[in-house]
This record gives C-alpha cells, structure tokens and sequence, in this order.
C-alpha cells in the first residue's frame, strides 16, 4: 500500500498542472451536460436547476408540436448539407489551382487573401453584406441591378432569397480555409507520380484526375464524414448576423441554434429552448458516433476514436 | 506538354486572381463607403466611385471616442488575458497527459476527448454561468464562457509534448534535482514555442472576435467589447449618441448623424487592426490550419 501511495505522491505536482484545465472542463463542460435535465423540469428561476418540477417530455411534446420544429430541422439540414458538397468541391478545386502555381510568392499570395474572411468576424461580415444588400443604399439595388434594368429588391423582407444569399456568404469566408487544409494534403503527394504521368504523356487534367483526386481521397471522405457528423450544428453567426436577426426571414433563416437563442434570450422561454437544445446534442451526438463509425470501417488511422 | 502546363497556369491565375478580388472588394467597398458624404450615398447607394468624399463620419465616430476607445480597451484586455490564460491552462492539462506515466492516462484523454462529441448546449451553460457563478455583467463574462480552454487544443498540444519533447530531457533535468514543475516551465515549454504561438494566435483571433459572450451576458454599455459595439450598432444606429456620456450634446449631435456612413465607418475601425496586423501573422495563421488540419 505504501508504494502505491508514493506513486501518487509522485505525480502530486502534475495532478496540481492539471487542476485549472479540469476545473474548467467540469464548469464549463460536463455541468451543462447534466444540466441537459433542465429539458424535463418546468424551470423556473426561484426553485433552480435541481428545485424545479419534474415534467417528463411535456417541452418536447410543445416543440415537436408547432411547426418550428419541422422548419429548423429541414432548414439545418438543407444549409449544412448543402455547405459541406459545394465547399468540399469549391475547395478541391481551389487546392488544386493553388498547387499548380509555380512562382511561390503568388501561392503564398493567393493563399493568404482567400483566407482572409476566415479572420473576420460575423459582425463585420454583417456590414459587408449590409452595403451590398441594404434596400435603400445597398451597392446591388442602386448600382448593379438598374445595369440589367431590374427593379429594386427589399433584400432584408424577400425569404426567398436567403438560401442563396447565405450559401455565398459561407462560401466567401470558408472556402478558403479548407482549400488551405487540401492544400497540405495535395503538397504532401510524391513527385515523382506527376514526373512519370508526364513522361507517359499525361496531360495536367488526367493528371489531376488519375493521380491528386485518388490519393487525397482518404482526406476528403475523412473531412465530410466529419462535417456530416456536425451536420446538425450551424455556423450561429451565418443565421443570425448575417439577416440581421430579421424575423421576416425568418422561415428561410431559422436553424436549430438561433431558435434555440432566441426562445431562450428573446422570449425566455426556457422549456422549448432546452427541448430543442437537447434534441440538437442527442442527434448531433448520434450522428457524430455513426459518421465516426463510418471513418473507421474506411481507414482505422483516420477515426476519431 | 509545355503549353499544357502554360495553359494551367493561366487558368489557375485567373480563377485564383478572381476569387482573391472577391475576397478582398467587399473591404474596399466598406472603405470608400466610409469616406463618402452622405448626400452621394442617400442618392447612389453605397458606392466605388462616390461623388463626393467627406469624413464626417469619423468625426463623429471621433466625438465618441470616449465610448469607442473604451471598447476598444475591453477588446485588448480580454484579448491579452484570455490569450495568456487560455495557453497556461491548455499546456497545464495537456503536459501531464502527454506523460507516459501519468496514472489514469486514458482517463484523462476520455474526459477531455469527450467534451468534443457531447455537450449540454446553450440553455443550460447560460443558467449555470448566470445563476450560479452570477457571471452577468462582469468582465469575465466575456473571457470564461466557451473560449477559455477547448478540449481539441489540449489534445492538439499533448500529441506536440508526446512528439517533440524528449522524455530523456525531462528525466535529465529531474536527475539534476529540477521537481515536475520545474521541468515542465523549464525544459518543456521553451521547447514548444511553435505550438503555444500557433494556438496562442488562434485563441486571441476568437478573443478579438467574439461578439457571442458580450451580446449574451453583458447588458451593460460600458463593458461592450469593440464587436458588441459594432453588433449593436447596425441594428440601432443611435446607440452611441444615445449612451454618451455627454447628453447635454447627445441631441444636437444625433441630429447631424451621418447614419449610412457612420455605419461603415465604425465597421472599419473594427475591422483595421486585423488587416493591418494580418500581412505580419498571416504565415503562421496558414500554418496553424494546415496543423489543426492533420489533428
């Protein structure tokens, strides 16, 4: 027993390193994982978390009731799954242009200014889109629209509209990003399979279809498998800065995130926000278990766990 | 074959050389926009080529300066001490984990591990940072919630010690009489400069950011970071004049607000530091993701 004891008393001092990173953990982290409770309690403020009354699924039963429910789901997983094709293909072909520069200074050039909206945060991004698309002075309705003679759009009221308007958004600030990570993974290819395809005569397009696309194919199934395991989970900033948090919009801009903010900022709603909120971590959790799963049958080395 | 490959090249230059210009023309559309009158822009909208320069905007955002450069202190202070306190807590935790003979080693990695699959969400972090720690409206509401540590830098930084510190140095050091403690300050983090840089510029890119913990636990004006200035702003245009500290002028000065110019002026401020300090960090932030990339 002793010797065990002095093994530990070893590890004293490393066990003292870790107690900040763990206190953090457990407040910031596995609290509000038990705090999922809340979804079964008619909370309120004066009895607490753990005073309130048992309900059961009485805030699912209202949630999955109104058609909210049924429009964030569809419209999370419309937007997410549409994100994850279009800027898994943007990027390829971003990384692959990118690698085909020869002079240096432009690649290092290009890379840095496509991942620039990377950097900015949403609120900006917001203004940005606000000078384009403002009804009274936004740059479309007043300068380019009237070239192609098309009358003025309300931007911020037409719901109709939003689908495209936020895919380019997160387009212009993602895709750059994730050209970057296909990018290392392109570099990292032998040269010497290029130099033999071009002494057979392969030409740059059979190059890039025979030889990049199949060997950094682990990478990409990775990636998406990753992305489809948080398809349930939305860039908050995208839904809610960029249409100005418009309730107008709202049917084309509503994901399961900014309901859950506003149910519980706006209307303090507590019941229905922890509902959605613990629909959100139940599903995203499954799905992140399967599209590890998935990972794992493809390539053990690649999987998450 | 040559002009095959001139024939890319071209290509490549142009779509790169294009999807670049789109990058960047939104930033000079908020610049001019900012340093045009407001009569051209009430009349041609947002603008390249405005008809009319003025920068009247600015000296608006100039007699608010109180205001702006307060949020502005708010944004470095919780940009620096978040920063700091985020790379001591991160390498405190992932050290020890790294350690081959650390007890209950998988333990460890699980509990850290899987804070990344699973959390509780929004509501219940909001009612326990609010009614429990009463975090509402202090200046550590903007630093704690959600950004102070992340489980996947932990890791990121136990697999750097696990790779690029040699055990054989830390055992030398503790041969010449240095205690853990001693050895992890000592010997382990001179030696992992690259990646303390690399997540210390990651953490304090989402310190500057963040608009998310100011908008969701800070009610109060005087504690707004620079991003919740600008958060509040674009929805309610007369924010500034409204809170000022001299209302005696808050009236007069509301009434010759230029409002669409004001708008991106005060965009611009909030966006400048970042462009300005981004050519001189830009290497290592490719870098970073290229790291974060291969886990």
């Amino acid at each position: 027993m002793s010797s065990a004891t002095k093994r530990w008393k070893r590890f004293v001092p490393l066990f003292c390193l870790m107690l900040p990173g763990l206190a953090y953990l457990i407040v910031n982290n596995y609290l509000p994982m038990f705090g999922i409770i809340i979804a079964f309690k008619d909370f309120n403020f004066s009895s607490g978390i753990l005073g309130s009354d048992w309900v059961g699924f009485k805030n699912f039963e209202y949630l999955f009731k109104t058609s909210d429910a049924y429009v964030i789901t569809r419209n999370t997983l419309l937007y997410n799954g549409f994100f994850i094709i279009v800027n898994t293909i943007g990027a390829i072909g971003l990384a692959v242009l990118l690698n085909e520069i020869r002079k240096k200074f432009f690649q290092r050039f290009y890379q840095s200014v496509i991942v620039l909206p990377h950097l900015i945060s949403m609120v900006i991004v917001s203004y940005l889109v606000f000078a384009l698309l403002s009804s009274d002075t936004g740059l479309l309705n007043k300068s380019i629209l009237p070239l192609f003679g098309i009358e003025e759009i309300s931007w911020y009221s037409s719901k109709e509209y939003w689908p495209y308007i936020l895919t380019v958004v997160n387009i212009w600030k993602g895709i750059g990003f994730l050209s970057v990570v296909y990018l290392a993974s392109i570099i990292s290819i032998d040269t010497e399979y290029y130099e033999a395809a071009t002494l057979d005569g392969a030409s740059k397009w059979q190059q890039i279809r025979s030889i990049t696309i199949p060997i950094i194919m682990p990478v990409i199934t990775m990636m998406t498998l990753l992305s489809i395991g948080r398809i349930f989970y939305s860039d908050f900033g995208l839904f809610y800065q960029v249409p100005m948090d418009s309730g107008v919009l709202s049917d084309t801009t509503n994901v399961i995130d900014t309901y859950v903010y506003r149910a519980l900022m706006n209307l303090g709603d507590i019941g229905m926000s922890s509902a959605a909120g613990v629909y959100q971590s139940v599903v995203g959790f499954a799905l992140v278990i399967l599209s590890n799963y998935a990972v794992r049958k493809f390539s053990k080395d690649n999987a998450l766990f | 074959m040559a002009n095959d490959s001139k024939g890319m090249q071209w290509i490549s230059h142009i779509f790169l050389a294009g999807f670049s210009l789109a990058c960047l023309i939104p930033f000079v559309l908020l610049l001019v926009s900012s340093v045009s009158s407001e009569s051209s822009i009430i009349q041609n909208g947002y603008s390249f080529f405005p008809e009319q320069f003025s920068f009247k905007a600015y000296e608006y955002l100039g007699s608010h300066w109180g205001e702006l450069g307060r949020a502005y202190g708010i944004t470095v202070f919780i940009t620096v001490v978040g920063t700091a306190a985020s790379l001591a807590m991160t390498s405190m935790l992932a050290y020890p984990m790294s350690r081959n003979d650390i007890p209950l080693k998988h333990f460890w990695a699980f509990l850290v591990f899987f804070t990344l699959l699973f959390n509780g969400g929004l509501v219940p972090s909001y009612l326990i940072y609010t009614q429990i720690f009463e975090i509402k409206n202090t200046i550590w509401a903007l630093i704690i919630p959600g950004l102070l540590m992340n489980g996947f830098n932990v890791l990121l930084m136990r697999t750097y010690f696990m790779t690029s510190v040699p055990p054989a140095l830390i055992e030398a050091a503790q041969i010449d009489g240095a205690g853990e403690i001693k050895a992890f300050y000592r010997i382990v983090l001179p030696l992992s400069a690259p990646i303390l840089a690399t997540i210390g510029l990651f953490e304090a890119i989402l310190y500057w950011n963040d608009w998310f913990n100011g908008m969701t636990y800070v009610t109060d004006p005087e504690l707004f970071s620079i991003q919740n200035i600008l958060n509040r702003i674009i929805s309610d245009i007369q924010f500034l004049s409204n809170n000022s500290n001299l209302s005696s002028s808050a009236a007069s000065s509301a009434a010759e607000l230029p409002s669409t110019s004001v708008r991106m002026a005060i965009a611009v401020i909030g966006v400048l530091p970042i462009l300005i300090a981004y050519p001189f960090f830009q290497k290592y932030f490719i870098k970073g993701i290229a790291i974060g990339a291969v886990k």
